[in-house]
């Protein structure tokens, strides 16, 4: 393995010029590090006018998103070792504004995960001195894996349709509101449905498939908005023949 | 922090052009329309979905034949004939190459779609694949069968 | 209650034809576009066509075959014109030639199949 390895970073300063252009930094190149260490190495030694977003370095708090040589991938899970030869490309993340650098402008994206009403919703409240809900590990089992997204917007980067279409909701949220559709104590379905049968819903999709592929996850939206466009026929062809309002 | 969450401001950006300290000009691509073209998993996308063509094609073709056979035997050996022309049969084996490629994509993506609880447990997608591709063979036996055997 | 009026009937459409044409159309098109006409097998006589097709169940099947996956190229290749192409502003246009081609397809093949 070679001594060093060049990144071509994507720097964009809106104060002095128009479009975005690439910046090559040599950087070393050790077995254990991850693209985020580099940029790091970046920002310490060599320009510390690079900016990036970053936390946990470990994989859950979902801020390192970035598009690394074309994909995008959360920077503290990809090794520099699987991206050579070099020069590996760093760029922001596709499909959303480009604030300075690295660093992407994420307000479309958190509003829409609001827009599907991501609490438990119910129509009946019982008295606290009723207890706590119960849930059995079935039921549990049957959202856990949509809990387990870490809002890194990997899959928005990755869905040609949300590039194309700007207002829909996008894998992340859709997945969001199957998790508490799911979710034993949620009575907030119905409501979803609707939200999510809109223009921008999840009819917008056509089940590329690619927000699954870059998931580091392993959420699968593209199944749960699948899911969901087969609950959301079964409805329409219930509401057809019940016209008062089948649940 | 931003006053202007929210609607299409959010992803649009402030006025284009303007540059202060307190909103900076955000750079947004426009999105080629050979996007497809950017990443293998895009094009094989793109593929897939062109599949339909030669589907409604071949829907097209069974109707010709339908309406040859009620025109009468002349009709039906003349429309048989085209059947044997060599730019017709190029077509077909192509549209066979498409067909084969939707029935794997369409079976693949079946289980992602199809989630079978049973008893508090989702039921493994190879099971599911399994009964889609049983019931590929199953038809398929019970079409050629007819076909084949009628004389 | 229905916001979206005709999509999610247009969606079940579209996964009825597609798994139509998964399961049946590469029998039938290996068959009659290839292996009948290259003599790899020999083809049913068109008297034993005739009588076949005039059984209902027959017609009601061809019926079915032909008109339901024309349903599920309409509905994707919409799709991929909307997307591909990025034809924003002829959105009503592209969907109303995709469903009314598919729709003159589903009635010549009731017409020709309601004459034999």
């Amino acid at each position: 393995m070679a001594d060093t390895v060049a990144l071509e970073v994507t720097r964009y300063r809106p104060e002095r010029e128009t479009e975005p252009s690439f910046e090559t930094y040599e950087v070393p190149l050790r077995r254990d590090w991850v693209v985020l260490d580099a940029l790091n190495y970046v920002k310490d030694r060599l320009d510390g006018s690079l900016s990036f977003r970053w936390s946990c370095r470990m994989g859950v708090c979902g801020s390192c998103g970035m598009t690394v040589n074309g994909t995008p991938r959360l920077t503290c899970a990809a090794f520099l070792a699987d991206n050579l030869p070099g020069p590996i490309r760093i760029e922001p993340l596709e499909y959303f504004p480009v604030v300075r650098d690295l660093v992407v402008e994420i307000t479309d994206f958190m509003k829409k995960l609001r827009e599907v009403k991501p609490w438990i919703v119910r129509t009946d409240e019982p008295a606290v001195p009723a207890g706590e809900y119960l849930q059995t590990p079935a039921q549990l089992d049957a959202y856990k894996q949509l809990s387990m997204c870490i809002n890194c917007m990997l899959c928005y980067s990755a869905c040609p349709i949300y590039g194309l279409e700007p207002g829909f909701l996008g894998p992340a949220a859709i997945a969001l509101a199957r998790r508490y559709t799911l979710d034993s104590r949620d009575q907030g379905g119905a409501e979803r449905l609707e939200i999510l049968s809109q223009h921008d819903g999840m009819w917008q999709c056509t089940f590329v498939g690619e927000c699954s592929k870059v998931c580091p996850k392993n959420v699968d939206p593209a199944g749960a908005i699948q899911q969901y466009k087969l609950e959301g026929a079964a409805h329409w062809f219930k509401t057809l023949l019940s016209p008062k309002g089948a649940r | 922090m931003s006053a202007h969450g929210g609607g299409p401001e959010a992803r649009g950006g402030a006025a284009p052009g303007a540059y202060t300290p307190y909103h900076p000009r955000w750079y947004r691509r426009r999105v080629s329309v050979w996007w497809w073209l950017k990443r293998p998993t895009y094009a094989t996308f793109v593929l897939r979905e062109l599949t339909s063509v030669f589907v409604a094609g071949f829907a097209v073709v069974t109707l010709l034949q339908v309406r040859a056979l009620s025109a009468g035997p002349e009709t039906y050996a003349r429309f048989q004939q085209r059947l044997e022309s060599p730019v017709v049969l190029a077509f077909h084996a192509v549209a066979l190459a498409f067909l084969l490629f939707h029935s794997l994509t369409w079976f693949n993506l079946a289980p992602k779609a199809m989630v079978v609880r049973v008893g508090g447990r989702r039921v493994p997608d190879a099971a599911v694949l399994a009964a889609n591709y049983a019931a590929w063979i199953v038809a398929t036996a019970s079409v050629a069968a007819v076909l084949l055997a009628a004389r | 209650m229905r916001t979206r009026p005709l999509t999610p009937l247009l969606w079940t459409l579209f996964s009825a034809g597609g798994t139509l044409a998964a399961l049946l159309y590469p029998v039938h098109l290996f068959l009659v576009g290839l292996a009948f006409p290259l003599g790899i097998f020999e083809p049913p006589s068109p008297e034993t066509l005739a009588r076949l097709v005039a059984h209902p169940f027959t017609r009601l099947y061809l019926f079915v075959f032909i008109a339901l996956p024309l349903v599920h190229w309409a509905h994707r290749f919409r799709y991929t014109l909307y997307d591909g192409l990025q034809l924003k502003h002829l959105f009503a246009l592209v969907a109303v030639l995709c469903y009314g081609a598919a729709l003159v397809g589903a009635a010549a093949a009731g017409y020709v199949l309601w004459a034999l």
